[in-house]
């Protein structure tokens, strides 16, 4: 089951073993919008992580009960009220980041409540998405899957854009992968990488 | 009656240590009444108890082979293939030290002075049921429940059991619940008592003497209480401005629908409850606060707590509000443990915490499923 959760992850969320990579052994963990608790499952196994989710959606809950998970049913829109200051060593927002309504008081709320955060979210920079501008139409893809009437995703973004708020939000960036159906993409990030996981702390 | 117990029966314990209250007061000998539900497996460890909430008691599900109709209070939770899977687990429901059901109460005699207990019972708290509730489990053989649940004022006593003892419960189900009440909770139950404290059947708590009934007051307590377990829109659906007889009569008879329904409440509810009881249990509610020990530090006092720990809550629910439960999981967050929480959008106020909702009857399921399989089951 583990190993082929791992397989199915490398496959169906690289930025999954991206997170997993990042996380060492033993470390505290809040996932927000934890979905169905797979990441925090496959971490608790795989890096015997202590670890909480947040979700708001009933057959999800559910789901995370049934997968051993800790989760809290909570919007994330509210805020993070009931978790302590650096109570966690990571606070990690999985492919929910472009769907956020209060986007900016959601990272500085991750940044209090955990010592560093994580954060993956499609790259609207990715070339194919341009092109699908260029040719005049809403891009729509795995990553993207939404119509333009649809979308949950009201802040979508480019690197280039998530590093500027970063700098202006004094947000340090500490490590970044940038990745294409699961390789990773080192040449013109912004523009050939289709999701993007990022690993930052508070800056000074 | 699908997929229930079936027939099943009441039994008595009883147990001649003394219990030393919180407040301090002594009762020598007591008897608690209690149902059991499917089997305790060879190691024991598939136990659930189930906490009962302000007019609860034992018969928690099935029926009694001489009263069909009397089916069990959470009957819809508890039987076989059902959320609380009486196939996977032994079932435990008892009546409440202080009851009026069969357990030591006001009502009950006693054996000291040949008369009822009356205004002579201990004013009692979750913690003195808790200890009550361990008791019975030394009795039963049960060393660690599987789980303890309750909804409302049973939820705080599974609460308590994991900080009585900590290892002694596996998994705590508090639903509906509250960590402790709010000024407006305890006013509410303040004008519960006064309306029995003022009846003039009371006789100071004494009134099985004089073989009276303070019912009114009784039945304005209850009255009130249901107001508060069902959410506004609740009764606007139900109720509306609908009129009783189908005209207004310009007195103060009944008019609308709604007071001919609380009324009927009342009386149902005066005619088989005993309103000592009803004291008993509205104070019980107000002592909880388990913070008080350690200066209101709810975070410290759970730093005890070993079990993992299922909270629900209901969104009309204005008498325990998920905000109250967001209180219970905050300090099992701080000091680590496991917990779940689910927001049940439910229109029924308090009370959703006894009805069929799909979503809730899910969660509780799932979860159950995992206990079993921990307990082999």
């Amino acid at each position: 089951m583990m190993k082929n959760d791992t397989a199915r992850f490398a496959v169906e969320r690289p930025d999954f073993a991206a997170i997993a990579a990042w996380i060492p052994t033993g470390a505290t963990v809040l996932d927000l919008g934890c979905g169905d608790g797979s990441l925090l499952r496959y971490l608790k196994e795989t890096r015997e992580v202590q670890g909480y989710g947040v979700e708001i959606n009933d057959a999800d809950i559910v789901s995370c009960i049934a997968n051993g998970v800790n989760v809290i049913q909570n919007d994330l829109e509210s805020g993070l009220a009931d978790f302590e200051g650096n109570s966690f060593d990571y606070v990690m927002l999985s492919q929910t980041l472009q769907a956020t309504r209060h986007t900016e008081p959601l990272i500085q709320e991750m940044l209090r409540v955990g010592r560093e955060g994580i954060v993956s979210f499609p790259n609207f920079g990715y070339w194919k998405n341009r092109l699908n501008i260029l040719l005049g139409n809403m891009p729509v893809s795995r990553e993207l899957p939404y119509q333009w009437y649809d979308t949950p995703n009201v802040h979508l973004c480019t690197l280039d854009d998530f590093e500027t708020f970063c700098r202006d939000h004094r947000v340090a960036v500490l490590e970044r992968r940038v990745m294409t159906g699961g390789n990773e993409v080192h040449v013109l990030p912004n523009l050939l990488g289709s999701t993007a996981v990022y690993r930052f702390q508070r800056g000074i | 009656m699908n997929n229930s117990v079936g027939i099943v029966s009441a039994q008595r314990a009883s147990f001649d240590t003394p219990l030393v209250f919180r407040s301090g007061a002594v009762l020598p000998r007591y008897e608690l009444v209690y149902e059991t539900y499917g089997t305790l497996n060879a190691d024991k460890s598939n136990a659930i108890l189930i906490c009962h909430a302000l007019s609860g008691h034992h018969h928690v599900a099935g029926y009694y082979a001489d009263d069909l109709k009397n089916i069990g209070w959470w009957d819809n939770m508890v039987g076989p293939g059902k959320p609380i899977d009486t196939d996977k687990f032994f079932v435990i429901g008892l009546n409440n030290l202080g009851g009026c059901h069969g357990s030591t109460g006001p009502s009950s005699i006693n054996l000291e002075t040949g008369q009822p207990y009356g205004s002579s019972f201990p004013v009692i708290t979750v913690e003195d049921w808790v200890t009550s509730q361990a008791r019975l489990a030394d009795l039963l053989g049960i060393g660690q429940f599987a789980a303890v649940i309750g909804g409302s004022l049973g939820g705080m006593q599974a609460l308590q059991w994991s900080l009585s003892y900590p290892d002694r419960v596996r998994h705590v189900f508090a639903i509906a619940a509250a960590p402790h009440l709010t000024a407006q909770n305890i006013a509410f139950n303040d004008v519960a008592r006064n309306a029995i404290l003022t009846d003039p059947d009371f006789h100071g708590g004494d009134y099985y003497r004089y073989n009276v009934v303070p019912t009114r007051g009784l039945r304005l307590a209850r009255m009130l209480g249901h107001i508060t377990y069902l959410s506004d829109n609740a009764m606007a659906d139900k109720f509306g401005r609908d009129l009783h007889a189908g005209q207004l009569n310009y007195g103060y008879e009944i008019e609308f629908a709604i007071e001919s329904y609380l009324r009927y409440q009342g009386d149902k509810f005066a005619a088989y409850f005993d309103a000592n009881t009803y004291l008993l249990m509205t104070k019980a509610l107000d002592y909880f606060n388990p913070a008080h020990d350690s200066g209101g530090d709810i975070n410290r006092v759970f730093a005890r707590a070993r079990a993992s720990f299922l909270v629900i809550s209901f969104t009309t629910d204005w008498r325990f509000s998920p905000q109250r439960s967001r209180e219970i999981v905050r300090p099992l967050l701080h000091n680590r443990l496991n917990v779940n929480y689910a927001e049940i959008t439910s229109t029924h106020g308090h009370d959703s915490f006894l009805m069929q909702d799909p979503y809730y009857l899910d969660v509780m399921r799932t979860y159950l499923d995992k206990v079993a399989r921990e307990c082999g089951q």
